[in-house]
């Protein structure tokens, strides 16, 4: 079960950063542009098994 | 687009650092030299398979005397935030020389949890023992097992086999998990592969080293088991007679489940003891959570927090250096196994090369490491 739930986790936190990347781009604000990328990070290093 | 790709680049510099740093915490080597009392040395897995070549397959330093006698355990590293543990066990690994009997010595007892710091706690990812050769640089570490290695946690953690409930996070906690079971969580399995170490071994007192904040009224103390009350009772009496600080005894509650103090001596035939020194840098009401607090002990805000007598354990400007709170380890667990050997002298266990704790006051941790440059071939461990 919890090998499950932790495939599930890490698909959904791909889906949100995919999210986080297509925001990203459809921004035409520099300020928003960065909020996105600096919310994007913690969700990459998740995926990379950093933290 | 030129911006775009110029936000996007900055914030890979970003992630890049910030992963760096990460890495480096979750896989930082600590040299460990094996001193000349250590026979050989196995890991956890070699008491239960499973665990072989994973993340916990923490090293058992096992040092043996020419006299037969009785086996001690002690060990480091339950909660990797509290580091004197960690360190009174390395200088046992590295310095002691036994006369009888025999010491298990495993260090890091929750490798996983020192791969990781406290999720928002701002703790650094390291800290070095200043040493004749420059400094030795350990991993912080967390009082948990790393969510990389453990997840999900559950919504209330039912320990076994008691099904006491206990909050959700401490199913990753390893003080919180004995005696563990083969088919449980990677804490649980911990656990049981220590239990499995225990009895196999035939253990007779097993020591397990910590530090509390001065907000825990468990504190500078001997937590035994009551197969071990009289033991620790005349340790704490030698030892705040004759060492030069006091520590006192508290009694192993049986309703509270999961401890090692309560579970190994209840699922085995050991006595077990936990010691608990004082730690500000674990305190809540403490300032800025860097290096200098882990290891100086100071801090004017739980110095404050004593003013208004919100601690069970004293302070001042001084604070609580780490020399201060290896020496109360290596000292207790020396005067308790001189009680023991007094007492059992069929199962006594006779050590020397240890420095007591004036003597790490006085010369501090670092002079009791061993220089990894200069170990013998086959003699150097990472931990």
């Amino acid at each position: 079960m919890a090998t499950i739930v932790t495939a599930l986790y890490y698909l959904l936190t791909a889906f949100v950063a995919v999210l986080l990347a297509v925001n990203f781009l459809k921004r035409k604000n520099w300020q928003e542009e960065a909020l996105y990328i600096i919310v994007l990070v913690p969700f990459l290093l998740r995926l990379l098994r950093l933290k | 687009m030129i911006r775009k790709a110029a936000i996007a680049g900055l914030g890979a510099v970003l992630a890049v650092l910030a992963g760096a740093s990460f890495h480096r915490g979750r896989h930082l080597a600590e040299p460990l030299v094996a001193g000349p009392g250590v026979a050989r040395v196995a890991t956890l897995g070699d008491y239960f398979a499973p665990l072989k070549g994973g993340v916990n397959d923490a090293h058992v330093y096992i040092l043996e005397g020419q006299a037969p006698g009785g086996t001690v355990l002690l060990l480091g590293g339950t909660h990797p935030e509290e580091p004197a543990g960690r360190l009174a066990a390395w200088i046992f690994a590295e310095r002691a020389e036994l006369g009888q009997g025999r010491l298990l010595v495993v260090p890091t007892a929750n490798r996983s949890a020192s791969t990781v710091t406290r999720l928002g706690g701002a703790y650094p990812p390291d800290f070095t023992v200043p040493t004749a050769w420059g400094g030795q640089k350990f991993r912080m570490g967390d009082r948990w097992s790393n969510p990389l290695d453990q997840w999900p946690d559950p919504e209330v953690y039912l320990h076994y086999p008691s099904r006491q409930q206990l909050a959700y996070v401490d199913i990753r906690n390893l003080n919180r998990a004995f005696p563990g079971r083969p088919g449980g969580t990677l804490t649980e399995r911990t656990c049981y592969a220590i239990m499995e170490l225990v009895r196999r071994e035939k253990v007779d007192i097993a020591i397990d080293f910590h530090e509390a904040e001065l907000q825990y009224p468990v504190i500078s103390a001997i937590v035994a088991h009551e197969r071990g009350a009289d033991l620790a009772a005349a340790a704490s009496m030698f030892t705040s007679s004759f060492e030069g600080f006091s520590i006192g005894v508290e009694n192993s509650p049986k309703a509270l489940r999961g401890l090692s103090h309560r579970e190994i001596g209840d699922a085995s035939g050991a006595i077990s003891l936990l010691l608990e020194a004082p730690e500000p840098f674990l305190d809540a009401t403490r300032g800025r959570t860097d290096r200098a607090l882990l290891l100086t002990g100071r801090d004017e805000f739980v110095v404050r927090a004593g003013r208004r007598g919100l601690l069970f354990e004293k302070i001042d400007e001084n604070g609580w250096p780490i020399d201060v709170r290896v020496g109360r380890h290596t000292s207790t667990v020396l005067q308790i196994l001189e009680n023991w050997t007094a007492d059992r002298p069929d199962r006594g266990v006779v050590v020397a090369g240890v420095p007591r704790y004036a003597e790490v006051v006085e010369k501090g941790v670092g002079a009791f490491l061993t220089d990894p440059k200069t170990a013998p071939p086959g003699r150097l461990f990472r931990e």
